[in-house]
């Protein structure tokens, strides 16, 4: 159900979300300091590879490692299994890849 | 010395899995009397026909254990003043295995799991050469020390959440002896051990939730030993990236 490969990228995505998360959190602190409105906080991110980037990479690395870990709870709290399984692993990852990027869109594209 | 007056009241889970039924009876507590005593009275003076297993009454042979107040035990060791409360025992099969009869389960898939993480000795020399010397002192030795005082009894087993909630997964004991095998440099086959212990049913299914480290009757841990094989797994597995 979970083998080496799935165990590595759950692993290695919780890897690269533990400094995005802690960026993140910087950053929201930083901005609400002097009360930034909409239009300044989109004038900032939009067109900056820098923040498509920064907020990409989290998009992915969340969508992986919460895919793996609700395999896990399917698993072993539903019993689901073979294809039904692997079909809801691959659902929860497009679905939160597609719901995440867009919003990365909308904020980061020029 | 016989408390004459006092009586345990002992609940014991009966029939197979598809009937199960608890049973109660009432025996006498006695000052010293283990759980496995209690199910021997039940056997010898009321009831012949309840079904259970047991072999060397010392706690060296794995064979005797069950299910007291909800947690497993080997019950030859088990002392009743230690677990029975208000006098009230509840004796039942031990849990993930599939019952065979009363307090009999049958042990088939707990073993099939070890030959399946492949916990078996490869060995590296015939019977003709010399054997290789392991110093006492040798850290893999050491290591090795920590898990092989194990006795198959199946506790860590009904302990573990993980395999009643995943089916296919190894399990700590089946775990914990691949461990041992690859910290023993008499051991051939490092690379069939790793692969076995990576599967869909692998030590990377552990949650590290500890129960069979809690409960395990030897005081071993294997959940240091599955990961102990998580670290192996993964480096060589980067390793095996890196010379590819």
């Amino acid at each position: 159900m979970l083998d080496l490969r799935l165990y590595m990228a759950q692993r290695l995505s919780a890897l690269v979300m533990g400094p995005l998360v802690l960026g993140h959190i910087a950053v929201m602190i930083y901005a609400i300091q002097g009360g930034l409105s909409t239009a300044e906080i989109l004038g900032r991110t939009q067109g900056s590879l820098l923040w498509f980037l920064f907020y990409g990479t989290f998009v992915v690395a969340v969508s992986v490692h919460a895919a793996i870990g609700l395999r896990v709870i399917a698993h072993e709290w539903l019993r689901l299994r073979g294809v039904a399984l692997v079909a809801l692993t691959w659902g929860i990852f497009g679905a939160l890849l597609a719901l995440g990027l867009s919003a990365v869109f909308a904020v980061t594209l020029p | 010395m016989t408390r004459s007056s006092e009586m345990l009241h002992v609940t014991v889970q009966r029939g197979t899995a598809q009937d199960p039924r608890k049973q109660r009876f009432d025996v006498p507590a006695r000052e010293n009397q283990t759980v496995l005593d209690v199910v021997s009275w039940i056997q010898q003076e009321v009831d012949p026909t309840l079904s259970y297993r047991f072999a060397c009454r010392v706690g060296m042979c794995g064979s005797c254990a069950m299910m007291v107040n909800g947690v497993p035990r080997w019950t030859c060791r088990t002392h009743v003043s230690r677990v029975a409360e208000s006098g009230q025992l509840d004796i039942a099969p031990l849990r993930n295995l599939p019952v065979i009869k009363d307090l009999a389960t049958d042990m088939d898939p707990f073993f099939d799991k070890w030959v399946a993480a492949e916990g078996r000795h490869h060995p590296t020399r015939g019977r003709l050469e010399e054997f290789d010397p392991i110093k006492p002192d040798d850290p893999n030795r050491v290591e090795a020390n920590l898990g092989i005082e194990c006795i198959n009894c199946g506790i860590c087993y009904a302990a573990c959440d993980t395999v009643a909630g995943n089916p296919d997964y190894l399990g700590p004991a089946a775990l914990q002896r691949a461990w041992t095998l690859l910290n023993d440099s008499r051991d051939a086959d490092r690379s069939g051990i790793l692969a076995a212990v990576s599967g869909k049913g692998g030590c990377h299914n552990c949650h590290s939730m500890g129960s069979c480290a809690q409960y395990c009757p030897n005081g071993l841990n294997p959940m240091r030993a599955i990961a102990g094989l998580k670290r192996e797994t993964v480096k060589a597995a980067l390793r095996w990236k890196r010379d590819a």
